[in-house]
């Protein structure tokens, strides 16, 4: 009797431990919709208003003029974010090969935290170096503002290398040990094997290194603000200054009014479905491995 | 090449540690050209050990280590310098558990020869179609050639895995456990394609089971917590052993 009263009591701490988690974990759902809701209720009409094609290909910003065109931070976007990629993912996959293929134990167990460490810096030190380094490097040795896409794509390609790395190791180091011997014992140099076997094997855990580091890029906002030079204007060649989705939201907020600051949200907007798309894709591409 | 019935092979007092674990402990033994020798004996005999130690697969365990000397055709296989590339080619190995490489049928069976520099499309194709044809699965796979060998099943990539080696054109092949995860039918398939190969080849099995030791065999050797216990032909080490721990063996007392 009393034994079976201490198990319903179990049973009930149990349902109501699971109900709270359960509570917990959907509340951090409701943010993500609440968020949703809120840029979407901010920022919709005015897109609605201007007409989205309008708005996503407009060549002018020009807030006091109401003009509100965000091709040229689409195209910021889109160069500094590639530039990252050509780049952060050659590096950061030829570092994951060495880390699991290649490095003696020793070193692989010194590298790895320094690699986690950059995860670690705030973006605004990134940014911090950038302006005061590599950008006037740039204007010295390539001339121009030294502000510019090459600035931020280098910054930005640093500051993915942790996602790039860490999403490709574990790609590389879940494959069967199998492969390797496999084709060792078929004759293959250890790069042969690297080349031929684990890379294709993992690659769609590469691929997923790729877009996540791409949906980093494209989200980053205080390192690009410092070194981009922050133009409104469609760049001709990287050496120009640019300006990003992220970083016209962070510059603009602040004294933004109006429908000037119901565009900065529809900026919002396309940068929230950019990085939803891009999300998605990388779930997509790991959950079919 | 050597003579059919002269030694391939030959294994010199050879020991395998692993960190402070002896796996093998000294052990000789001839390996004869154009036969098939099975290794046998318990899990944790050295079988597989002496396998991998027959083409340098051990130098890729940070842990283990060598002692003692193996010959092909004469020559020692752990002397300085020696290309070990070269002679993973020359002995080929088929692992316990089936390994298709994640790629089409046809990239698997053509990967050991692409590596070795074989570019032209139509003696790729032949070799891969000769591989597959000795290997008993060219009639199956030949209209799937280019979809993944991950596909296949278990029984279909271990004949595979040997298409694979086969297609190298190795001198001997070494076969861990081949059969060990595969039904009747398919091991039945793969012991008979291992009869006919052995015209060409030189093999070296560890099988499964006592009885499929001694159904392929021609020469055996059993081995028992790393030490070779007993060696000879078929008739010698399955019909009269002379060490009381291999008739046990065999007869199932233990195992």
């Amino acid at each position: 009797m009393n034994k079976k009263l201490r198990v319903s009591q179990t049973e009930v701490a149990e349902r109501a431990i699971t109900r709270g988690l359960a509570l917990i974990a959907f509340s951090s759902l409701s943010v993500l919709a609440l968020i949703t809701v809120f840029i979407l209720r901010e920022g919709l009409p005015v897109m609605l208003n201007l007409g989205i094609g309008e708005f996503l290909t407009g060549g002018r910003w020009a807030p006091s003029a109401n003009a509100f065109g965000i091709m040229p931070m689409i195209l910021g976007s889109v160069y500094v974010t590639l530039g990252a990629l050509v780049l952060g993912v050659p590096l950061g996959l030829s570092c994951a090969v060495f880390l699991v293929e290649l490095a003696p134990r020793s070193v692989a167990a010194a590298l790895r935290p320094a690699i986690q460490l950059l995860a670690g810096i705030p973006s605004v030190i990134y940014g911090f170096w950038g302006l005061t380094t590599l950008v006037p490097f740039i204007r010295n040795t390539l001339g121009g503002p030294g502000l510019s896409i090459l600035a931020g794509a280098i910054i930005l390609g640093i500051m993915i290398l942790p996602t790039v790395i860490a999403i490709s190791e574990d790609a590389l180091r879940a494959l069967p040990r199998s492969y390797k011997e496999a084709s060792f014992s078929l004759g293959a140099s250890h790069w042969q094997t690297i080349w031929r076997v684990l890379l294709p094997a993992a690659r769609s855990g590469i691929v997923a290194a790729v877009v996540l580091g791409m949906g980093r890029a494209v989200g980053e906002t205080m390192a690009v603000i410092m070194v981009l030079g922050n133009a409104v204007q469609i760049p001709d060649s990287i050496l120009d200054p640019a300006r990003t989705l992220t970083t016209n939201i962070g510059i603009e907020m602040a004294y933004a009014s109006g429908d000037h600051r119901a565009a900065l949200f529809a900026t919002g907007i396309v940068l929230f479905l950019i990085i939803m798309i891009l999300t998605g894709t990388a779930n997509l591409i790991t959950s079919r491995r | 090449m050597a003579e059919s019935g002269g030694v391939k092979m030959q294994v010199e007092n050879v020991s395998v540690y692993y960190g402070e674990q002896v796996a093998l402990r000294n052990v000789s033994l001839p390996i004869v050209a154009n036969e098939i020798l099975t290794v046998f004996g318990p899990a944790g005999g050295g079988k597989t050990s002496l396998l991998r130690t027959l083409n340098r697969l051990n130098d890729l365990n940070p842990l283990a280590r060598v002692t003692g000397d193996v010959f092909l055709e004469g020559e020692s296989i752990y002397s300085p310098g020696y290309p070990v590339i070269d002679l993973r080619r020359r002995v080929g190995m088929v692992f316990d558990l089936p390994v298709a490489l994640p790629m089409s049928i046809f990239d698997n069976v053509a990967y050991g020869p692409r590596l070795m520099g074989v570019r032209d499309r139509r003696r790729l194709e032949e070799t891969v179609e000769r591989a597959l044809r000795t290997a008993a699965m060219w009639d199956e796979v030949k209209d799937r050639l280019s979809t993944s060998g991950l596909g296949l099943s278990g029984g279909q990539q271990q004949r595979l895995s040997i298409a694979r080696v086969l297609a190298l054109q190795p001198e001997v092949i070494l076969l861990d456990e081949p059969t060990s995860g595969l039904d009747p039918i398919s091991t039945a398939k793969i012991e008979e394609s291992l009869r006919e190969l052995k015209r060409f080849y030189t093999i070296v099995i560890s099988p499964h089971n006592v009885q499929q030791a001694a159904r392929i065999a021609d020469r055996a050797a059993f081995f028992l917590m790393g030490e070779l216990v007993e060696f000879g032909t078929e008739t010698e080490v399955f019909t009269r052993p002379r060490d009381k721990r291999t008739e046990d063996y065999i007869t199932g007392r233990f195992g």
